[in-house]
């Protein structure tokens, strides 16, 4: 009796520690991921901005003959090599892209599809980043309007495209990231962007993919116009 | 299993609550660091990309 006595109550205290670790998991994903993983992209896009040297100012209008879109070939995996921007999200909002969309990259940053095209290139330039947990760069995914800006920005260029689309798709159509979206098999004859994210926001469920197209290449020495990192306004649309 | 645990604390009461949160603190920082990063990956709401095949 008290040997079963011993061993119910030994069973109750395991039970009630498996709780507390399963609650101990669930702050860890939905906070403390959020903690270090904004640090450590933060740190990212300053290591970014000092290896991309100095941009040149637009007034300025340092024009220089060389074609900033075929630069940027082969990148390493896991390797970041762009800085994305989009003012809708805020003016100062700003991250990493690296090569590679597995679970380790994502923590880090937004992941460039491999095998899909570089920043202002013709074809399809196609990241994936979180909506939530780990810094969750696509929280706010869901509040980009047609025409919104975005920048990419490269040791080479800033690539600003503008939003056309969205679509919410089940995780396996991967013709959003074709070279032309959602036309897999036609040759490109644009250059688009697409970014992926998870829908619902804390379900993997479905993906919610924007799809922007080529404004223009700006190379590094002319300079960002300021225009472009205007912050649109909530209700503008 | 934590009865034991508190007999087996050395030293009055006040001296065995500053242990015991000593190792409750070693026990969390031991999951965030890394049993949490090593088991995320394998949580099916941490899949993030399209790919073929992925479950809908």
């Amino acid at each position: 009796m008290r040997a079963l006595r011993w061993g119910v109550r030994a069973l109750g205290e395991v039970f009630i520690t498996l709780g507390f670790l399963l609650l101990l998991f669930v702050a860890w994903q939905l906070w403390w991921t959020d903690v270090t993983a904004n640090r450590a992209q933060a740190s990212t896009i300053h290591t970014l901005e000092r290896s991309f040297g100095p941009a040149g100012l637009p007034e300025r209008g340092v024009p220089r003959e060389t074609d900033p879109v075929a630069t940027l070939t082969k990148v390493p995996f896991g390797k970041a090599f762009a800085i994305v921007r989009i003012p809708r999200f805020g003016a100062d909002y700003a991250r990493p892209v690296l090569q590679g969309t597995d679970h380790d990259t994502l923590t880090k940053g937004m992941g460039h599809y491999a095998g899909t095209v570089f920043p202002g290139q013709v074809g399809n330039f196609a990241l994936a980043g979180h909506r939530t947990t780990y810094g969750r760069p696509l929280h706010n995914i869901d509040l980009l309007q047609k025409g919104d800006v975005i920048v990419v920005e490269t040791k080479a260029s800033y690539v600003v495209y503008a939003v056309d689309r969205h679509v919410i798709v089940t995780p396996d159509r991967v013709e959003v990231i074709a070279p032309v979206p959602q036309h897999p098999g036609v040759r490109p004859t644009e250059a688009w962007m697409t970014m992926t994210a998870c829908h619902p926001k804390f379900s993997a469920a479905l993906r919610y993919v924007v799809f922007a197209r080529l404004v223009k290449s700006i190379p590094r020495a002319g300079g960002l116009p300021a225009t472009f990192m205007a912050v649109p306004s909530a209700a503008a649309g | 299993m934590y009865g034991p645990l508190w007999r087996m604390l050395p030293g009055p009461w006040q001296v065995k609550a500053l242990l015991a949160m000593v190792l409750v603190i070693g026990v969390v920082a031991v999951c965030f660091l890394w049993l949490f990063p090593a088991i995320a990956p394998y949580m099916p709401f941490n899949s993030y990309s399209v790919q073929r095949g992925a479950s809908p």
